[in-house]
């Protein structure tokens, strides 16, 4: 029996199963990225890629307040938000390896999958270049009378760009279905958000703009889930949008050419230790959630997807040169 | 009893456009800055807000960037835009929407996702308004696969381009001359398209080829009129789609008459006149030509405030009439 005194909301408000599901999904982000990352050492990607280890439970917790219906934009480090949209990793892999089964068809790769079934309007590699189009989306839900929410995921580089500042004003003063989600992992690229960024907590814009800023731990899945929570009932009820700062941490680099020249070993570990898959399962078996066996076989299981994925992808075919310019226009 | 064709302004017949589209199709809305009760700076929206409300007729905030983004964003989820830009000018602010994210979504996305935007700027000199609100910047636009470019040049093209446009699945820019906006012309009532692929022929003539763009078009038909008496027959083609661009139509054209002449009014260099001159230098008609390819474009200067020194910045009936009888004269 779980065990319910002290429980988060979000322990509550979901079953076993979905916090199981929730669970596979941020392993499957891990193991998603590992994987990728040892495909790229073995010189089998030709192509760029951002890691978002560390930042699982914030991509998990915030999309499990939405439905397929509603909509999200994401960013070059956005391989948690597909996966949290309900994006399968053998589609995902193949457009990391730029294959023809993959979601973009290998125009795209690591850093624009999108999968308009799922609500998944793409992962955008302008920083900030999202934003504006998530506020779109949630006029258009407006306009079109649903109860689709929108999220927009960007991260704490985005929220120097005039497109951040433009898009949060619009989607204010016309009380817009949209959550902006700033995941604040300290660094936009080598530059930490103390020396690019005039306020110290990202939520504090949130004034600017006449909504809510929302600051929780981004390492932590129940806080997110939480904060996304209250925040999609806002827009769902027409009262507009809310800014959530999700406070986390990306172990890797920025990108592959990254040194961390610019942080230091003992940051990185400290944050390691913050991990917010080791803290998901520390919670679901602390309340009595989910058991160590039930862990360990969901681990087994991931690890058997990941692997039927990669050789999915391996054996997905490359484009033919012949399509190079398909999909450029509908119709010419 | 002949019944007298009925004639309408080129911004009138913009806006009878946009209310047949609003009328039509509850996904149609229009935004732009004063484009409500105000307007629009040219007057082209009118009075629609009193028919269609401020929903349907959104003014937004000074925000060009934010705003063609939430318009990307719209049109990605099931709605159909209509943006206005209050001078073309200002589309410079907006270019990462309109280069990276509309033009491109589509094939980097895998082809799952379709922008039909529509993109209105009032563009080109003639007002007094200086280098800053003046410009024709169509071929920047022209140069991004995943964009179509149009320049009608009649009230009958400018009503029937903007319905095509709005049918169009892909992102589709407008662009309207200033100076035109008052120039009148047969318009027919009710639902029509004019293709947005094609140019269209405004004089039939044996001696030279003039193809122009835009306003372009009437100055070149007013000096082919002026040169008649001097025996010289002169081939208009109004050029009216940038991109696509029909070079087959040039191409017929210059086997015929042998001399080429492109006027337009965006700056001679690396403007659309080259484009179309280096077309046609590789096609088929290459071996019809008698004399060199020669352009007129506008000078290589930011936009002069005063009178004289803006008509001298772009290509007027004189010059036209001049390069003509050189060409003709093998003068060149």
């Amino acid at each position: 029996m779980p065990v319910t005194s002290n429980m988060p909301p979000a322990y509550q408000r979901f079953s076993p199963e979905q916090l199981k599901g929730f669970l596979k999904k941020m392993l499957l982000v891990r193991r998603f990225e590992e994987s990728a990352e040892a495909a790229y050492m073995r010189g089998l990607i030709h192509g760029t890629m951002h890691l978002s280890i560390g930042q699982e439970a914030s991509a998990i917790g915030i999309c499990s307040a939405l439905s397929d219906s509603d909509f999200i934009t994401s960013t070059h480090r956005g391989h948690g938000h597909c996966i949290g949209k309900g994006a399968e990793v053998k589609f995902m892999f193949a457009e990391f390896f730029g294959k023809e089964d993959g979601y973009c068809k290998g125009r795209g790769g690591s850093m624009h999958i999108a999968d308009p079934s799922k609500g998944n309007l793409g992962a955008n590699g302008i920083v900030g270049g999202g934003i504006p189009i998530a506020v779109g989306a949630a006029l258009s839900a407006k306009m079109r009378k649903t109860d689709q929410v929108v999220v927009s995921f960007f991260g704490d580089g985005a929220n120097n760009e005039g497109a951040f500042h433009e898009a949060l004003n619009m989607a204010s003063i016309w009380k817009l279905p949209v959550v902006f989600v700033c995941e604040n992992n300290l660094y936009g690229m080598s530059t930490s958000t103390e020396r690019s960024t005039a306020v110290k907590n990202i939520a504090d814009r949130a004034v600017a703009y006449s909504m809510p800023g929302v600051i929780v731990d981004g390492n932590k899945f129940a806080d997110v889930a939480d904060a996304a929570h209250e925040a999609t009932l806002r827009a769902r009820r027409g009262e507009g949008p809310t800014l959530i700062e999700s406070k986390t941490y990306r172990t890797r680099g920025h990108s592959r050419s990254d040194r961390n020249r610019y942080r230091t070993k003992e940051e990185i570990e400290s944050w390691m230790n913050h991990d917010p898959i080791d803290l998901f399962e520390a919670d679901l078996k602390q309340f009595k959630l989910l058991d160590q066996d039930e862990i360990t076989a969901l681990r087994a299981e991931v690890e058997n997807e990941i692997a039927e994925a990669l050789e999915f992808a391996n054996n997905s075919p490359s484009p033919s040169l012949a399509a190079l310019t398909r999909d450029v226009y509908t119709v010419i | 009893m002949v019944s007298e064709v009925r004639e309408l302004s080129y911004a009138q017949a913009i806006q009878e456009a946009m209310a047949i589209a609003l009328e039509q199709d509850e996904r149609v809305f229009l935004m732009g800055e004063d484009i409500g009760v105000y307007g629009g700076a040219f007057q082209v929206t009118g009075d629609l807000v009193h028919r269609f409300g401020p929903d349907r007729v959104r003014d937004m905030p000074i925000s060009e960037l934010g705003g063609a983004g939430v318009a990307v964003g719209a049109a990605m989820t099931g709605m159909r835009p209509i943006f206005e830009f209050q001078f073309s000018d200002f589309a410079t602010l907006a270019m990462e929407q309109i280069v990276n994210q509309a033009a491109k979504l589509r094939y980097m996305l895998g082809g799952n996702i379709s922008v039909p935007l529509v993109m209105r700027f009032p563009a080109g000199s003639g007002t007094g308004a200086a280098a800053q609100h003046s410009q024709s910047l169509e071929a920047w636009l022209a140069h991004v696969p995943g964009l179509k470019v149009v320049q009608p040049s009649t009230p009958h093209d400018a009503k029937g381009v903007l319905l095509a446009a709005l049918a169009d699945p892909d992102p589709v820019m407008i662009f309207e001359h200033k100076v035109l906006y008052k120039s009148k012309g047969p318009v027919p009532e009710g639902y029509y398209t004019v293709p947005i692929n094609k140019s269209e022929t405004r004089r039939i003539g044996r001696d030279v080829t003039i193809v122009a763009s835009g306003i372009m078009v009437h100055k070149s038909l007013e000096a082919a009129t002026q040169m008649e008496s001097e025996g010289i027959d002169a081939e208009v083609i109004d050029l009216r789609s940038l991109r696509p661009l029909d070079i087959p139509a040039i191409a017929a054209s210059v086997k015929k008459t042998h001399k080429l002449l492109i006027v337009y009014e965006g700056v001679k260099t690396l403007g659309i006149g080259a484009e179309v001159s280096a077309a046609i230098a590789e096609s088929d008609a290459f071996d019809f030509l008698d004399a060199p390819i020669m352009r007129l474009g506008g000078a290589e200067v930011p936009l002069p405030y005063n009178p004289e020194l803006e008509k001298a910045a772009v290509p007027q009936v004189p010059d036209i009439v001049t390069m003509v009888r050189r060409l003709v004269q093998g003068a060149v």
